[in-house]
């Protein structure tokens, strides 16, 4: 078998490691802030109805839909950041999931996103490099990111909220910037699988798929973004390499979920990880 | 004053009860002032309203020219007033290095091997390892840490609160050095202490608190002779007894 | 017609507030949201159902499902939660692990009773109508209601009167105070389970019942709707559960009854987040376990 037919027979799969990937890093932004803020998938949501429907209804090229359907994402995001602000840990989590709930309920019955059947026939011109691409891009600016006082405020909001704002972090700040990040970058990774995949409903992007990123990110490491990738790609290929064990196959998930947790409970990151940064 | 602190009439109240009455003081630059009285006086919530995280009932807090209160307390820090804490708020998780840039965190640019070294000399701890996790330093060298990070914000005011708790009198009579060295840049500092030795070698200024409210100042000896001080905090061995 | 939407929201809510209170013991006494809590749900409707198929009295089938739903829960914690406490691994991972459960459970449930729908009885159980005045409802509703109250009784009995009791509100409020003064922290933990798993467990049978209809995503929809009940009510608040489903039942009643049915979730979350937003504790929160 040669490279050709490889991907002709797994680029769906492919095409979806990517995307995960980038889902996974959306969610690893607030992460690293200290924040569980469970709206990532809901923020994927509207962006891949925005861009279908742009692209659909309103004729928009690849790139307007996408941008645009980005910036729906970082609006939705800046528009939840201001309810949100007092709430942490599990309060902070149930509301952004409720947030999340909402925004399935209104697209399952919203005429424009058509309600609970969906959206098919979006443009399907999303091609792997354009997936693999903007990878590259968000690894990329998240690393260069990552050389920046923001960076460290992002970590010491993490590590001690009070103690940050005693050596002058501004937290609210942090924590908005890094909830509209992550919703951009949800948002990309959301316009993306639309005109992947060509198909879309409301439960695409529920609970389920939130639940399945949170379970990448804890994984490789809650507070490393190399971490939530490597967690994303080795779960996304998980399901392929035991298909071999037909109707095993759920079983061996969760036994795999749980034995990676319990034996590395600070997730795989840890594995590679530098002491004390 | 150019960079003096002043709080004038602070009231703060927690629920039902006056934790701050009334409470007037200064810290000079370059000048030592110590916050001595039994626990639950207030001390430490005088530097909470002061750093921003207790609002004022009344009053008004001054630094310079500049009205604080009512700031966030990210801005009060900025304005030039850094702290240690009581319980140690270390960034435990993370390096040595990390804690000292965070402690320079508002000020430009990046904070250099050297310049790290230099604080932690100033605190009293050149020989910390840069790259050890800030939780497993030992006690005494988390507070000189804590102390370090402090500087690291070049700031105009310093708040210690109890920083020679859990010290040997060898560690203690060190701190002294370090306290008064801070003030002979020009730093003021504020010093929350039970320890009266270290009250009276290191401190130029004393402020009694008591249930909220001032109940003497003076220099140490001053403060060591008042009766009303001995009756409510210092017992007549002139030691703490709180 | 009010009065009937009412006891409509009174059905409704029974269920909702025997599920949350599964969900508020576990995180009154371990700060840990038990995303395997649905999975129990189900699992024990199964069982249930499962007994009744095989000729046992719906009674007797409905108490051995309870208890098996109690002993899953005890399992989940030592499998899932134990190891993380014994490491000091935060609030964040034990989420994880209870997911890896549900998972685990519902791939079980897939192994032994298929995925199709099951019926608790072929054509409908006895559900002899009653009229009394302006309602109606019928005989088995009240039997759901009646077991569900009776189990929240239950509970708040244990809760007050009973030393395992004063346990588990003791580690709920301190767990360190509590170990000093004596509890055996494990033994508590492990009774909490099974009793929060017990309560899910029957939720879910008398759900099964209730539509007559048990199927593997019978979780589904309760999942999320049991924190909307806890967050209303106040976490780890035994009171606040009980008042949170029926408020919860009362909205989506009334939605459903003013033809918002399509949009019932969204008012039941929009009202959670409308209170995380005003007033984060609930209406009885606290984080100390509460007894009703």
């Amino acid at each position: 078998m040669n490279l050709g037919t490889f991907y002709a027979q797994h680029s769906r799969l492919i095409d979806q490691i990517g995307i995960n990937a980038l889902l996974a890093l959306s969610l690893s932004v607030s992460l690293q802030a200290g924040q569980l803020a469970l709206a990532q998938a809901a923020f994927a949501g509207i962006a891949a109805y925005v861009s279908a429907i742009a692209a659909m209804q309103f004729g928009f090229p690849l790139a307007a839909a996408i941008a645009v359907a980005i910036a729906a994402a970082a609006l939705a995001a800046a528009a939840l950041a201001y309810p949100v602000r007092k709430l942490r840990g599990i309060f902070l989590a149930i509301a952004t999931i409720g947030f999340g709930e909402i925004v399935r309920v209104v697209a399952n019955n919203v005429d424009i996103t058509g309600g609970a059947e969906g959206l098919s026939g979006i443009p399907n011109d999303v091609t792997t490099p354009i997936i693999y691409g903007a990878l590259l891009l968000v690894a990329l600016a998240l690393v260069a990111l990552a050389r920046t006082k923001f960076a460290l405020a992002v970590k010491l909001t993490r590590e001690d909220e009070n103690a940050a704002r005693g050596v002058g972090v501004d937290v609210g700040m942090v924590r908005f910037a890094s909830l509209v990040i992550g919703g951009a970058i949800a948002g990309l990774a959301g316009a993306l699988y639309a005109h992947a995949f060509y198909f879309l409903t409301p439960t695409d992007f529920g609970f389920a798929r939130m639940e399945q990123i949170l379970v990448w990110c804890v994984i490789g490491g809650v507070t490393s973004p190399a971490g939530a990738v490597v967690g994303a790609v080795l779960l996304s290929i998980l399901p392929e390499v035991i298909r071999p064990l037909a109707d095993y196959r759920e079983l061996t998930s969760g036994l795999i979920l749980l034995g990676v947790i319990l034996f590395v409970p600070n997730g795989l990151s840890m594995l590679w990880a530098k002491r004390g940064v | 004053m150019a960079s003096e602190l002043r709080l004038v009439g602070v009231g703060v109240r927690y629920g039902g009860v006056q934790a701050l009455d009334d409470v007037s003081l200064a810290v000079a630059p370059g000048r030592v002032l110590g916050l001595i009285g039994p626990n639950g006086a207030g001390k430490t919530t005088l530097i909470n309203a002061t750093t921003g995280f207790a609002t004022l009932a009344a009053g008004s807090i001054v630094l310079g020219e500049r009205r604080i209160d009512g700031l966030p307390p990210h801005r009060i820090a900025r304005a030039g007033i850094a702290r240690t804490y009581q319980n140690i708020r270390l960034f435990g998780a993370l390096d040595v290095r990390t804690n000292l840039a965070a402690g320079a965190y508002a000020q430009a640019g990046r904070l250099s091997d050297d310049d790290a070294r230099a604080l932690l000399a100033r605190a009293g701890v050149p020989d910390v390892p840069l790259a050890a996790t800030a939780a497993a330093l030992p006690y005494g060298d988390q507070r000189r840490l804590e102390i370090a990070r402090a500087l690291a914000a070049r700031p105009t005011i310093v708040m210690l609160d109890e920083p020679a708790a859990g010290m040997n009198p060898a560690e203690t009579a060190r701190l002294v050095t370090t306290i008064r060295a801070i003030a002979g840049e020009g730093i003021g500092v504020l010093l929350i202490e039970h320890d009266m030795a270290l009250v009276r070698a290191a401190c130029d200024d004393v402020v009694v608190l008591n249930f909220g409210a001032v109940l003497a100042r003076g220099t140490p000896a001053e403060i060591a002779r008042n009766p009303a001080v001995i009756d409510a905090y210092l017992g007549t061995s002139g030691e703490a007894t709180a | 017609m009010l009065a009937q939407q009412l006891l409509n929201a009174l059905f409704l809510g029974a269920v909702y507030a025997l599920f949350a209170l599964g969900y508020t013991l576990i995180f009154g006494v371990l700060d840990i949201l038990n995303l395997a809590h649905a999975a129990i749900y189900m699992i024990a409707a199964f069982a249930a159902y499962s007994l009744v198929a095989d000729g046992l009295p719906l009674p007797l089938a409905a108490g051995l499902a309870i208890v098996m739903a109690g002993v899953i829960g005890i399992l989940l914690d030592r499998v899932a939660f134990a190891p993380l406490r014994r490491r000091n691994a935060g609030t964040l991972v034990p989420l994880i692990s209870s997911i890896g459960v549900a998972i685990v459970i519902g791939a079980i449930a897939r192994a032994v009773y298929g995925i199709d729908e099951r019926h608790f009885v072929e054509g409908g159980l006895d559900a002899t109508p009653i009229h009394l005045g302006p309602v109606t409802f019928t005989s088995l509703e009240a039997i759901i209601l009646a077991t569900a109250i009776g189990l929240m009784f239950g509970l708040s009995y244990v809760l007050r009167a009973t030393v395992l009791g004063r346990n588990i509100r003791a580690v709920a409020q301190d767990r360190v105070a509590a170990a000093l003064l004596g509890v055996d922290l494990e033994r508590t933990i492990a009774a909490t389970f099974f009793i929060a798993s017990a309560l899910g467990g029957a939720a879910g049978i008398l759900t099964g019942l209730e539509y007559n209809a048990v199927s593997l995503d019978l979780g589904s929809q309760i999942e999320l709707k049991g924190l909307a009940v806890i967050i209303l009510g106040g976490m780890g608040s035994i009171t606040g559960a009980v008042i949170g489903g029926f408020a919860i039942g009362i909205v989506e009643t009334l939605a459903v009854a003013y033809g918002l049915s399509a949009w019932r979730d969204a008012l039941t979350f929009g009202v959670m987040f409308l209170i995380l937003v005003a007033r984060p504790a609930g209406i009885f929160g606290a984080r100390a376990l509460r007894s009703a």
